[in-house]
């Protein structure tokens, strides 16, 4: 497929420049969960008794239910690529529109979860929270920021698939230009990544 | 690993030609649920098993998300090493803190 063929793509385009462009901002997006990911790993290690006692509060169920949702929204993102690969249109918008639903169930299953807790006293600042003893108090403060840092990162996410959806309807994504798709899906998939790691250490091993 | 050079420049030439079809992502997405359920199995043996179930089953989670559905592997071997450069950073970080942490 070379430039000639495409004359009216005039405009310089590097594909690989643009993916590298993102995979630098997922390098940064890696850090910054990073780190509280090792403020986990070190709040965990001083209270695990704590951990162990305010962690049994979470409802496991929901969160591995999220997993199988979040990684089957990865998968339909990837399949939306290989479909528009294949100058699949109609595909690629159907799974794309897939992923975006099961993007929404992810965040609505979240909100049931962070309500109940809600109920049970169990917010930011909650006074019933200041009673629980310290290492409880920290585990929800970092159950809080770590979810609900990922919640923004899913509700950012679907707002750029949810762009990228209008793009392959009006044709400004499509077989011979994709990369935009390219990159939305891998920011999502990094999010997807991010649960993964979020599930064992919140709902499984805490 | 002697073909990364050739697929860089067959990717940067030929992007939309030799890609993975529906299956192989299928497959990749079948394996993650099973390393779910596996996970979610060891959890339930008790606190030592689910923490080597994070450890060891949660990575190779995320190895094949990063390498099927990132497409690290269809990637030359600057984005591969941006990756590893980044993960390697954060296990010295995690190596330094709990060096620390184990000698107070």
């Amino acid at each position: 497929m070379s430039d000639a063929t495409h004359a009216h793509d005039a405009v310089h385009r590097d594909d690989f420049g643009a993916r590298l462009g993102m995979w630098l901002f997922l390098v940064t997006e890696i850090v910054l969960f990073g780190g509280l990911f090792i403020a986990y790993a070190y709040m965990r290690a001083t209270y695990p008794a704590e951990f162990h006692h305010a962690g049994a509060e979470l409802n496991a169920t929901l969160g591995v239910t999220n997993t199988v949702v979040l990684l089957t929204s990865s998968l339909t993102v990837v399949l939306s690529l290989v479909a528009i690969q294949r100058g699949d249109k109609v595909k690629t918008m159907a799974f794309l529109s897939t992923t975006l639903v099961l993007g929404v169930t992810f965040l609505v299953i979240k909100s049931f979860e962070w309500a109940t807790k809600f109920h049970h006293g169990l917010y930011p600042n909650a006074p019933h929270l200041a009673t629980l003893p310290h290492g409880e108090q920290v585990f929800f403060g970092l159950y809080f920021t770590m979810t609900g840092l990922h919640g923004l990162h899913v509700i950012a996410g679907l707002s750029v698939l949810a762009y990228m959806l209008v793009k392959v309807a009006r044709e400004e994504i499509r077989q011979d230009q994709y990369v935009l798709l390219e990159n939305g899906g891998l920011y999502w998939h990094l999010v997807d990544v991010i649960w993964i790691f979020l599930l064992p250490l919140f709902y499984l091993a805490a | 690993m002697s073909e990364p050079a050739i697929t860089a420049s067959a990717h940067a030439d030929a992007h939309g030609i030799e890609h993975p079809g529906y299956g192989t992502f299928v497959k990749v997405w079948l394996a993650l649920v099973v390393l779910t359920g596996l996970l979610v199995l060891m959890s339930h043996f008790g606190q030592s098993y689910a923490v080597w179930g994070l450890l060891i089953l949660t990575p190779i989670k995320a190895s094949l998300v990063f390498y099927f559905f990132m497409h690290l592997r269809y990637e030359g071997p600057l984005l591969k090493t941006i990756v590893l450069v980044s993960l390697g950073t954060l296990l010295i970080f995690f190596a330094l803190l709990f060096s620390d942490v184990a000698f107070r």
